[in-house]
């Protein structure tokens, strides 16, 4: 995703005014939340029940005020000791003062109530996925230097078409092969458009997301509607469980005791990484997104290495609509991916286009759609649609802060022309 | 010509389109070719939309599984469907030429008009429904001149249509000369917010507008759903619909129901001319359309590039809440949770196709807007499901991004110049 | 013996333009030969032919006496040609061992990259023919000459016999172009053969074997640097008689229109581009700011003209302190900025002639009221300055991208010197320009400068600065290193201050 070339900013002392400020700010809203909790007790359930079996662990009980004030007062440490010395690495103290700020609401939510933390982490990894794949196809994309916005079009098709032959064949593994393969017709469509035709990639981007918008709606009321088993390829994919580790109290249930999927995710952030640094196709991929006139002169194939990590992009995002749709929910519903795709564009970009910090960015976000649906449960006193804004102004918030940093591929975006 | 080619890139950011100043284009020859591939870019896409309805009819579906049985009477079965769906979009468009003759006869001998208003109904319809398309690709197209990528325009049309509804139903007393134009100004205002706020994002810390400003969408959709399920703007029923607006800041209908054409039409093909005037006869407008095209080159001449990225942003956010007023004061005169469905998002379609032209919107919007209203009147009667129009605008967006399809595929010759010019119009 | 490469009657064409026009061209192995020809002349167009980034309309390559077709670099490559080209193929955010087996990757494992096994072959290459480089250095981190030599260490690298060498000194300075020569002739010395791309003719006769001069598409003659001179080398470039040293009146300098003190700026990156830079411009002179590109002169044009922040000291214009003006405000006070990238900076292609023309005045009377654009009185004046200034195009509403790189320079000093200016900011003013316009456009200058005006002129072609400035000044790593009048400066001199090689005597910040 390119960044508009930039105007010199304006003095570094001003930016730490900025983040310097925003602790400050936290550290009074933590005060304000600490208003009248005297008294109160905060738990964190840690104890998980996943298939009938019970993995106790012992709750976090604690008091509301006191957790507070801690949390409040090691965010004002923190923001005197920047005054006075400053950070080396701003950007994980800005994380750091990020998580704590999650922390103390948290606490603050749960007061003379219980939440189960546990949970939420689970659900955090499940919603992260879809945005974490997405993340990752526009990961493989845009290394090679194509911006690919079509990624949510990409989703939808892979979720519309795996639940359909899911349906029709029974078989869940034919439904995601299905949707890998719809996520990759769409992709060779941007390939030929922004590769072949040169036409401007988010333009490409933006028709193939109204396509599959209009295609995948259009067929569920044409089709679906209709002939409704189609749209039932039978209960979601459960979860298969790795024996020992997932009785590991809170770690085991989040991380080894989910769908099979979010296990190849694992295996794809990895994955991802090796080829990125450690392999040929990986050292040239590079070269084409960041200078591929140099990778031209030199005998590589620029418009075949876009083509196929466009391709590859294109069937992992498929994988993401798949997991949307037969992965979780069971179903095909119109419109179901919801921004999803655009969530891990940003989440690619708080990676600095690197799949582990990539991945880390989807989890944060993830986070933060799970916690809008815990917390309405709750009845924290906060509306529900207001806390769901919360993923989005995240992303705003992430992407302003973290854009200057980071160096996206040098030739991302531009049309390659061979003279 | 070997220092041209070695020469840096213009520094712009990519993907958006750099519309030609049709003015000029219209002083050369080439006015034909300009507007015949998106002619042909459209009907081609019809032409695939007519395949995908008789490949999802279930009544073609049964009928081809006796191909070889009767093969004609598939083939007319497969015509017929067609034939029965385009021709229900094109009355949906413009209504049903007998009839209207039969009104206007009707008219002549009785001088009772309403025969003939229910006749012109689905053509004023299909006004109706063009108009937040030109203010929504007007938002898109001013957004492209000045180099910004707006894809908020969904979320600023719904803030608008907030504001706005909200003037109308919560101020009473005033005449309406006050609290029309407050109305609006306060739709526009709303909108400008919405979409300055990814503005200035983008000018201060470089984050792009597109994320930005689709993340604006979906905080103003949860903003509308905050507000309308059990919030304040919420009618006394529980009903997620607000109240109605006071008739003083209505926009006045034109015609006795049923026609719903409203000033809100004319309203926005003003704009359209005040757009073109903006950008191609001040200076302002210059300076945006000069940060669109080389904003490096920009800060030389002098501009100042952030204030000129937020003034873009600001007024693409002005027109597409405008969008939301329209619909607002002119049609539902009340604010219904799912009010708009997708004005924002086919506004792209819509500005690309008509170039980010003021001119190119306007007859885009017409022609989004009539195939709108007649895919509604297709569904009722056809059955064909009104998504079908938006996969014909992905179709659109994709033919005239990519011109030589069309060209190849029509065989058409492109004149040297104006081929290099279009190409570069599109493929940045 | 055969030469070990023939090109006949090789022809390329392009809409418009037929760059290269049956050219026969012959290489002997283990000779330099000399490619002069001015810019636009058809040279790199012949030499990515070769190179197999073009493919030829006619003609043919014959390696070692046999017949061979190159479409492709992978081609060329495995016939022994390798490339260094004029502006570098280096991904900057790789090493220097990345850059270096980028499509030739050493492999373990069957899957992993093997950066040890490239970068000790480096290494070993390194060593043999005199180019230090650190594999494990990030590009972008590296200085000018040293990035050139991980270029032609990565023709080495994949075993190049033919060398092609695409204008390698215009980043250089007279000593490290020396020092490229005697890497240059070492390479030849172990068995190479090398074509030198080039238009500077000192540099021909210094270190060709032989000389192929091409002008306008054509080879117009063949020599040895034994049988010619400066004067008919330029003759043939050129075609014609060519003025090697401009003719100017002595300067009578008057009030001092620009002042600075003591101005620090950083670059992109934040490291500090201009350290500690005094200088001032009077009326009526032209101030040359000599060195090699990359020591700070970009920066201090840019903050000089507003485009860059100005971290510490002071900018005074005819008095007024322009330190942290705008850009805006510093054209007000009657400076024109004649920029370095034309094309990024000096104009907006899309748009038409008349709008570049009026593209930092559009917002005043006559050319706005109020609000209001004028076209009436935009079309008079963009009339007015075409006709004035030559400058050669189809009408003043063709999109400027359509002109030449002559022209379009034209279209911005037609802008710049139509108003009341009392300083110039030229930089690099005439760079990938053809001699006709590059003698314009120092016409123009000298023009200026009579007027009265104070012209601060930046440019990393020392034949530029040493034939108009009347006062030089020499940048090195953010500093002004030296102050002399033009009579007492010498290519020699020069270059050494250029390369950091203070003198004894003090630096004067006036003259």
């Amino acid at each position: 995703m390119k960044q508009s070339n930039q105007v010199p900013k304006a003095g570094r002392s001003r930016k730490e005014f900025i983040i310097g400020g925003a602790f400050l700010v936290v550290v009074v809203l933590i005060l304000v939340l600490s208003r009248g909790t005297a008294g109160q007790r905060s738990t964190f359930a840690l104890a998980s029940q996943r298939g009938g079996v019970t993995i106790a662990a012992p709750d976090l009980v604690f008091s509301t005020s006191i957790a507070l004030y801690v949390l409040g007062g090691l965010v004002a440490a923190i923001n005197v000791w920047y005054f006075v010395w400053g950070f080396r690495r701003v950007n994980l103290v800005v994380v750091l003062v990020a998580a704590i700020s999650i922390a103390a609401f948290l606490v603050w939510a749960s007061r003379d109530k219980s939440i189960n933390l546990t949970g939420m982490l689970v659900s955090s990894l499940v919603r992260a996925t879809p945005i974490a794949l997405a993340a990752l196809s526009g990961l493989w994309s845009e290394r090679s230097g194509v911006v690919n916005i079509g990624i949510e079009g990409m989703m939808l098709a892979g979720a519309f078409t795996s639940v359909v032959f899911a349906s029709v064949t029974k078989s869940m593994v034919v439904g995601l092969l299905a949707g890998i393969l719809a996520g990759w017709l769409l992709a060779a469509l941007h390939a030929v458009l922004s590769i072949r035709f040169k036409v401007a990639q988010v333009v490409s981007g933006t028709g193939i997301i109204i396509l599959a918008l209009g295609l995948t709606s259009y067929l569920q009321r044409a089709i679906l509607n209709n002939y409704r088993e189609l749209n039932q390829p039978g209960p979601a994919i459960s979860a298969v469980s790795i024996p020992v580790l997932w009785r590991i109290p809170v770690i085991g249930p989040v991380l080894f005791n989910q769908s099979p999927i979010i296990y190849f995710l694992f295996v794809l952030v990895g994955v991802t990484y090796f080829v990125m640094y450690y392999t040929r196709w990986g050292l040239r991929t590079r070269a084409v997104g960041e200078h591929p006139r140099a990778a031209d002169t030199l005998g590589i194939n620029v418009f075949r290495t876009r083509y196929v990590n466009v391709f590859i992009s294109g069937m992992i995002a498929g994988l993401a609509g798949a997991y949307m749709s037969i992965g979780a929910a069971g179903r095909f519903n119109e419109g179901m991916t919801a921004g999803k795709g655009f969530l891990g564009l940003a989440a690619m970009i708080f990676g600095n286009w690197n799949a582990p910090t990539a991945f880390l960015g989807s989890l944060i976000f993830g986070f933060f759609d799970s916690w809008q649906e815990k917390l309405a449960i709750l009845q924290v006193g906060v509306p529900p649609d207001l806390l769901g804004m919360a993923p989005y102004l995240a992303t705003m918030i992430v992407l302003a802060g973290f854009v200057g940093r980071s160096r996206m591929p040098a030739a991302d975006g531009t049309p390659y022309e061979k003279q | 010509m070997n220092d041209k080619m070695e020469s840096s890139q213009t520094a712009k950011a990519p993907g958006e389109p750099e519309g030609i100043d049709l003015q000029r284009v219209l002083v050369r020859k080439g006015v034909w070719q300009s507007l015949l591939v998106p002619a042909l870019a459209v009907f081609t896409a019809l032409i695939i939309g007519a395949v995908i309805i008789a490949v999802s009819s279930p009544v073609v579906l049964t009928a081809w599984k006796n191909l070889f049985q009767n093969p004609l009477g598939v083939l007319s079965t497969t015509w017929v469907t067609i034939r029965d769906a385009y021709i229900a979009l094109f009355e949906g468009c413009f209504g049903n030429p007998a009839t209207i003759v039969r009104a206007i006869s009707t008219l002549r001998k009785t001088g009772e008009s309403r025969d003939l208003l229910e006749a012109l109904r689905p053509f004023s319809e299909s006004l109706v429904t063009s108009a937040p398309y030109i203010f929504a690709g007007l938002a898109l197209a001013l957004g492209f001149r000045g180099g910004v990528f707006n894809i908020g325009a969904e979320g600023q049309l719904f803030v608008g249509g907030l504001a706005s509804v909200y003037v109308g139903y919560s101020m009473s007393g005033l005449p309406g000369y006050v609290h029309l134009p407050l109305a609006l100004l306060a739709g526009a205002l709303a909108g400008a917010i919405w979409g300055a706020i990814p503005g200035f994002l983008k000018a201060r810390f470089g984050a792009h507008e597109v994320i930005n400003t689709i993340m604006m969408n979906y905080v103003a959709f949860r903003l509308t759903d905050y507000l309308l399920q059990g919030g304040p703007m919420m009618r006394g029923d529980g009903m997620p619909i607000t109240p109605e607006i006071k008739p003083s800041a209505y926009l006045p209908a034109l015609f006795p129901r049923p026609m719903r054409l409203h000033v809100g039409f004319f309203l926005a093909l003003a704009l359209a001319a005040l757009v073109y005037w903006f950008l191609w006869k001040t200076k302002y407008g210059f300076e945006i359309r000069m940060v669109g095209a080389n904003p490096r080159g920009a800060r030389y001449a002098g501009v100042n590039i952030m204030r000129t990225i937020v003034l873009t942003m600001a007024l693409s956010g002005a027109l597409a809440g405008l969008a939301g007023t329209n619909q607002v004061l002119g049609l539902d005169h009340r604010l219904v949770r799912a009010f708009s469905t997708g004005y924002g998002f086919d506004s792209i379609a819509l500005a690309l196709l008509g170039n980010s032209h003021p001119v190119g919107v306007v007859l885009a919007a017409l022609l989004f807007g009539f195939l709108r209203a007649g895919a509604a009147r297709m569904q009722s009667v056809a059955s064909v499901p009104v998504e079908m129009i938006r996969i014909v605008q992905g179709m659109v967006i994709i033919f005239v991004a990519a011109p030589e399809i069309i060209r190849g595929l029509y065989r058409l010759k492109a004149a040297r110049a104006e081929e290099r010019m279009l190409q570069r119009g599109w493929s940045a | 013996m055969p030469p070990v490469l023939e090109l006949r009657s090789v022809t390329k064409a392009f809409p418009g333009v037929l760059a290269n026009d049956a050219i026969d061209l012959t290489l002997n192995e283990g000779e330099i030969l000399a490619l002069l020809g001015e810019n636009g002349a058809g040279k790199t167009t012949l030499m990515n032919i070769l190179y197999g980034l073009y493919t030829p309309d006619e003609g043919e390559i014959i390696v070692r006496g046999a017949r061979v077709e190159i479409h492709n670099p992978n081609d060329a490559i495995h016939q022994g040609i390798g490339m260094v080209h004029q502006h570098f193929m280096l991904v900057q955010v790789f090493t220097v061992t990345e850059n270096v087996m980028l499509g030739v990757e050493s492999i373990k494992g069957g899957v992993m990259l093997d950066r040890q096994a490239a970068a000790a072959r480096i290494r070993e290459i390194s060593s043999r023919f005199g180019l230090e480089v650190d594999p494990d250095a990030v590009v972008e981190d590296l200085p000018v000459g040293v990035q050139q030599r991980v270029e032609i260490i990565k023709i080495l690298y994949r075993e190049a016999d033919i060398l092609i060498f695409d204008e390698p000194t215009a980043v250089l300075t007279p000593q490290e172009a020396e020092e490229l020569f005697k890497v240059i002739r070492s390479l030849v010395a172990q068995g190479k053969s090398v074509i030198f791309i080039t238009h500077k003719l000192k540099e021909v006769l210094a270190i060709a074997d032989r000389i192929t001069v091409l002008r306008g598409g054509r080879v117009v003659g063949s020599t040895t640097p034994a049988e010619t001179s400066e004067a008919q080398l330029a003759k043939m470039m050129v075609g014609r008689e060519v003025i090697l040293k401009v003719d100017k009146e002595p300067a009578h300098p008057g009030e001092v229109v620009l002042d600075v003190q003591h101005v620090r700026v950083r670059d992109d990156r934040g490291a500090v581009a201009v350290r500690d830079v005094s200088l001032q411009v009077q009326a009526g002179e032209v101030l040359g700011i000599a060195g090699v590109q990359g020591n700070g002169q970009t920066e201090l044009v840019e903050a000089l003209t507003g485009l860059r922040r100005v971290e510490n000291g002071r900018v005074t214009i005819l008095g007024q302190d322009t330190t942290h003006a705008t850009p805006r405000a510093i054209t007000e006070v009657g400076t024109a900025h004649v920029p370095e990238d034309r094309q990024r900076d000096g104009l907006v292609l899309p748009f038409p002639v008349e709008d570049n023309l009026v593209m930092n005045t559009y917002y005043v009377p006559p050319y706005a009221r109020g609000i209001v654009l004028q076209p009436r009185e935009i079309d008079k004046a963009a009339e007015e300055r075409v006709a004035l200034f030559d400058v050669r195009t189809p009408s003043i509403f063709v999109p400027v991208s359509n002109l030449s790189g002559g022209n379009q320079q034209k279209v911005i000093v037609a802008r710049e010197f139509s108003r009341p200016i009392k300083l110039l900011i030229a930089s690099q003013p005439t760079r990938g320009l053809d001699v006709g316009s590059i003698e314009y456009i120092h016409g123009r200058i000298m023009q200026k400068r009579d007027e009265n005006c104070a012209v601060l002129l930046v440019s990393p072609e020392l034949d530029e600065i040493m034939s108009l400035a009347d006062r030089i000044a020499v940048m090195y790593e953010g500093e002004i290193v030296a102050l002399l009048p033009a009579e007492e400066a010498t290519k020699e001199r020069l270059g050494l201050l250029m390369a950091g090689v203070r003198e004894e005597a003090p630096v004067q910040v006036a003259a």
